[in-house]
């Protein structure tokens, strides 16, 4: 596979008279319509992501350029009002908030059913759970957006309180309004609840991928199973953990359906992350799309922009990780 | 790999011999079922303690029935066997808990769905619009939204199919250099975006060039979030094929384009549809994009091209927000109809990629 | 320190696949027991029974005694992680830990033992490496990664790192069949010197090298293809080599088969 010219095709042998191949100009000639084709989607794709940023931030411009308020630190979302006032200050809190806690939750646990899977499930088990987490890693978002807000939310509101009582001198879990656990909080367990499938089985991947001979190497040594486990399974496995839970960043940062069904929205900004309240980007657009006018969607457009961005960065950074690991290991290959 | 699967058989042993009182290889140890005995120490433990401080939420009683398993664990195998032992068995339970703990919500939630989307799903459901259905009544059907759904989807997939198994053969059989490059991490940088951005994107279109809202354009936000997916996995199984097919079948003299369509191809079909239909299945399930894009309908509408429809995941979206009753019970007879879409789209094509696969490892 | 181990009536199964039967044999102390055979014929699966490494494969499991100076490795109250750690292995490949220094590699097994001060890390490290013949090459560089050696000194450092944690039983599964014939010299040197200290059982499909460093050899073969493998005979070395008791032996032995 040298290069992209016909060069690749050998020297075409002189064909038999009776053969039905086609003769050999066709085939120069199929082959460059089949380069340029497959070429040509290949840069359609490019365009198509040149063109999200273009379009996106033409539309971003036209907002914020009539906005009065401050785009990245007003505390509101007004693009209908006179004049049209609005921030992202508040959905980028929430957002990156939300996030945290579900990163928080998520990634240990999911390092931990990944480890169950790949070193500690009788074998018979760990292959059926790993298929079930791959199929629970479908299940669309809507469907966890009803299931938090109408089984979850009921369920949290004890351990709400509880977290409260006893964790309330942490200023972060001290709950200082009254109402259902519609909260950041509660975002967060969601976003980790649906996350969690997705980090674990990017993690179980990796983990799979240690070199048999770098656990044996531990075994012989006398190491237990635990020892084994952080003497060469974890070293090899940093940088996937570290890509997955990126990956699992990204499609908390950009979920909205979870987010719009359970939160109960407002246009404050509180570390109480117990408190019902808060906003993130997807939601924000999801929930103030019907109202607005073409401004107010322009409005919204801007800040769909700040969280392509923001996604952007986070996979970008995953992206590098994972390369880098790839050059590693190849190395010791 | 798992030490729980192996079995050590003993032999007996002959009097005298071994079991000298001063042995450097044993050790006290706990017995083999000793984990279960502590977890239903435990268990009973996170009762008495809850039920004694009057608190009603089953969360608390987990959490605190597995703080006290794994400190119970610790504090038993440090005092009888040994600290290594003791964090050997830490990280052995708290890797059960993990799961055990993922599993409760996981498995609520699919329970969930199914147990309360059975109470209305039937005949008249899957053969029903919502058309003159108040929020509140028991009636009405999902009928319009699946017709929107197939239709969206089927879009998105004859144009995101053809362009990203175009785009895989393009970075697996012709790609080198920058522009392969580029495409191999924007394909990536794709994968990352969020649904509500693709829609923002075509909503961003659609109010330059003042298009109205149809099914149309919620499959073209549905295009931009499968093509990466496509594009990955038909790479990967591209990437399976041997490289010698390909080398016999130029060594006959046949031109390159024919080679990928008649051997490169064909020997990955299987994986390549796999690919497509998880695809298929992760976009179905997107809402975001229909809200800004389709604008929904209670309606019957089978033109794609025009006017506004609606789609399984708006409609859960819309009868969730509906706030009654009977709108809840619509909304999650919906959600069991899209799960098992989706569902049978994943198993359907993990048996494909399992009946398919190509008989070379890599 | 090292110890004789006496085998007796050991049976390895890969699940229902019987891998080997019925093997009963002595190893002294302080020698170099050899394993030679074809390939496939069990004698790694063998070794692997002597530190209890067998079992870690899926499906893996052994009947039969292997008794450790009078204490069965088999008994239901021994712990195979002290087995791992009072029986020592280089496996065919070198394998140290990729993200760790040399210093690291070596120093491992004594951290999973316990709280070591720098200075007594410092001392093991030292000898071990000087044990291991690597002193000299790498005394420059022991913050270096370990992968960064060349394979015979990998193969040294995987030694060093075996030998620190001073087991009684050193097992070595084919440990020069990845290197070159000059690497191969200077572990060879170095299972000489060894000896003085440990009990060493090596697998090797060189002969040559069986006889180059063994004190005594066992032959080992299938009976037929399928059917579990066999220890033929086991006898001193040169014995085997020049007059060995059974026929197979001495066809092996001659390149008639195998």
């Amino acid at each position: 596979m040298a290069s992209t010219t016909p060069i690749d095709t050998p020297p075409a042998p002189p064909a038999p008279p009776d053969r039905k191949e086609r003769p050999q100009p066709t085939g120069r000639v199929g082959d460059k319509v089949f380069v340029g084709l497959s070429r040509g989607s290949g840069i359609l794709l490019l365009v198509i992501m040149a063109s999200i940023a273009v379009f996106l931030s033409y539309r971003a411009a036209i907002a914020i350029s009539k906005d009065e308020g401050n785009f990245l630190t007003t505390f509101d979302w007004n693009p209908a009002g006179d004049p049209p006032v609005f921030g992202i200050a508040v959905l980028l809190f929430g957002t990156v908030v939300s996030s945290i806690i579900a990163m928080v939750i998520a990634v240990p646990i999911a390092v931990g059913i990944a480890l169950f899977i790949s070193h500690y499930a009788p074998r018979k088990l760990a292959a059926p759970i790993a298929y079930v987490v791959d199929l629970l890693a479908a299940v669309p978002s809507i469907v966890y957006g009803i299931w938090g807000a109408l089984v979850l939310v009921p369920y949290l509101e004890g351990l709400n309180l509880w977290l409260d009582q006893f964790f309330g001198w942490t200023y972060i879990f001290e709950k200082t309004e009254v109402g259902v656990a519609r909260s950041l909080f509660t975002v967060g367990v969601l976003l980790a609840i649906m996350i969690l499938p997705i980090v674990t089985s990017v993690s179980r991947e990796v983990f799979l991928q240690v070199p048999k001979m770098n656990e044996e190497a531990a075994l012989a040594l006398g190491a237990t199973r635990w020892e084994v486990i952080r003497l060469s399974v974890l070293p090899f496995g940093r940088s996937g953990i570290i890509s997955a839970s990126m990956l699992g960043l990204g499609r908390a940062l950009g979920e909205t359906m979870a987010v719009a069904t359970v939160l109960s929205p407002s246009f404050i900004i509180s570390l109480h992350v117990l408190n019902p309240g808060g906003g993130t980007f997807a939601q924000n657009i999801a929930a103030k799309f019907g109202e607005a006018d073409e401004f107010g969607r322009d409005a919204l457009i801007a800040s769909g922009l700040v969280l392509f961005v923001l996604t952007l960065l986070v996979n970008g950074a995953a992206r590098l990780i994972i390369a880098r690991r790839k050059e590693y290991s190849g190395a010791n290959a | 790999m798992s030490h729980a699967s192996t079995a050590v058989q003993e032999r007996p042993t002959p009097p005298g011999g071994h079991g000298a009182p001063k042995s450097a290889l044993t050790s006290r140890s706990l017995p083999r079922l000793a984990p279960v005995g502590f977890a239903a120490v435990a268990i009973a433990l996170s009762v008495g303690i809850s039920t004694a401080a009057g608190w009603h939420s089953k969360v608390q009683w987990g959490m605190i029935a597995a703080l006290l398993f794994l400190a119970i664990s610790y504090v038993a195998t440090t005092v009888v066997e040994n600290k290594r032992q003791a964090k050997d068995r830490l990280a052995t339970s708290v890797v059960w808990v993990c799961f055990l703990i993922a599993i409760i919500p996981l498995v609520s939630l699919l329970w969930t769905t199914i147990s309360r989307g059975a109470e209305r799903l039937d005949g008249y459901f899957l053969t029903h619009s919502m058309a003159g259905v108040l929020g509140s009544e028991a009636s009405g059907g999902v009928y319009h939204a699946l017709i929107g759904t197939l239709e969206q989807v089927g879009i998105a997939t004859v144009i995101s199919a053809p362009l990203g198994l175009l785009t895989a053969v393009y970075l697996v059989e012709y790609g080198k250099g920058s522009l392969a490059k580029a495409v191999t991490f924007f394909v990536d940088v794709m994968t990352g975006i969020p649904s509500i951005v693709a829609g923002l994107f075509i909503l961003s279109i659609m109010l330059i060039f003042e298009i109205q809202p149809s099914g149309l354009m919620g499959a073209l936000a549905l295009t931009i979030l499968m093509i990466p997916v496509v594009v990955r996995s038909t790479e990967e199984m591209l990437k399976l094929v041997p490289n010698e097919l390909r080398e016999a079948s130029l060594a006959l003299g046949i031109p390159k384009w024919r080679t990928i369509l008649k051997v490169v191809l064909p020997t990955a079909i299987g994986g390549i549809t796999t690919g497509v239909m998880l695809a298929i299945a992760r976009i179905a399930g997107e809402t975001a994009p229909i809200i800004l894009l389709v604008f929904g309908s209670q309606l019957i509408n089978t033109n794609p091209f025009s006017g506004a429809q609606s789609s399984l995941p708006f409609y859960i979206y819309e009868q969730y927000k509906v706030g009654e009753a009977a709108s809840y019970d619509r909304a999650w007879a919906a959600a069991l109809v899209l799960i098992a879409f989706v569902m049978i789209l994943n198993l359907v094509a993990r048996g494909i990629a399992r009946w398919k696969a190509p008989k070379t490892g890599r | 320190m090292a110890k004789r181990i006496d085998i007796s009536g050991l049976t390895a199964y890969y699940g229902s696949h019987k891998a080997i039967e019925d093997i009963s044999m002595t190893v002294e102390p302080r020698s170099v027991t050899a394993f030679i055979g074809p390939s496939g014929c069990g004698k790694s699966t063998f070794l692997r029974t002597l530190n209890r490494m067998h079992e870690v494969t899926p499906g893996g499991r052994v009947e039969g005694k292997v008794l450790l100076d009078d204490e069965n490795l088999y008994a239901s109250n021994v712990d195979p992680v002290t087995v791992r750690r009072t029986v020592g292995m280089v496996f065919q490949r070198p394998n140290p830990f990729p993200t760790m220094s040399i210093f690291d590699n070596v120093a491992a097994g004594l951290r999973l033992n316990g709280s070591y001060r720098k200075s007594e890390l410092n001392d093991v490290v030292e000898k071990s490496l000087r044990g291991a013949n690597l002193w000299n090459e790498v005394k420059d560089r022991l913050n270096k990664p370990g992968s960064g050696l060349s394979g015979g000194q990998q193969q040294r450092l995987c030694i060093a790192r075996a030998i620190a944690v001073e087991p009684q039983v050193l097992l070595m599964d084919e440990p020069c069949s990845a290197l070159d014939p000059i690497s191969t010299l200077a572990i060879e040197d170095l299972i000489g010197e060894l000896k003085e200290r440990f009990t060493i059982v090596i697998v090797t499909h060189n002969m040559q090298q069986a006889a180059r460093v063994s004190d005594r050899t066992a032959f080992f073969n299938l009976a037929a293809v399928g059917k579990p493998g066999r220890l033929i005979e086991i006898d001193e070395t040169e014995r085997i080599f020049s007059n060995p008791s059974v026929q197979a032996t001495e066809d092996y032995i001659s390149g008639r088969f195998g």
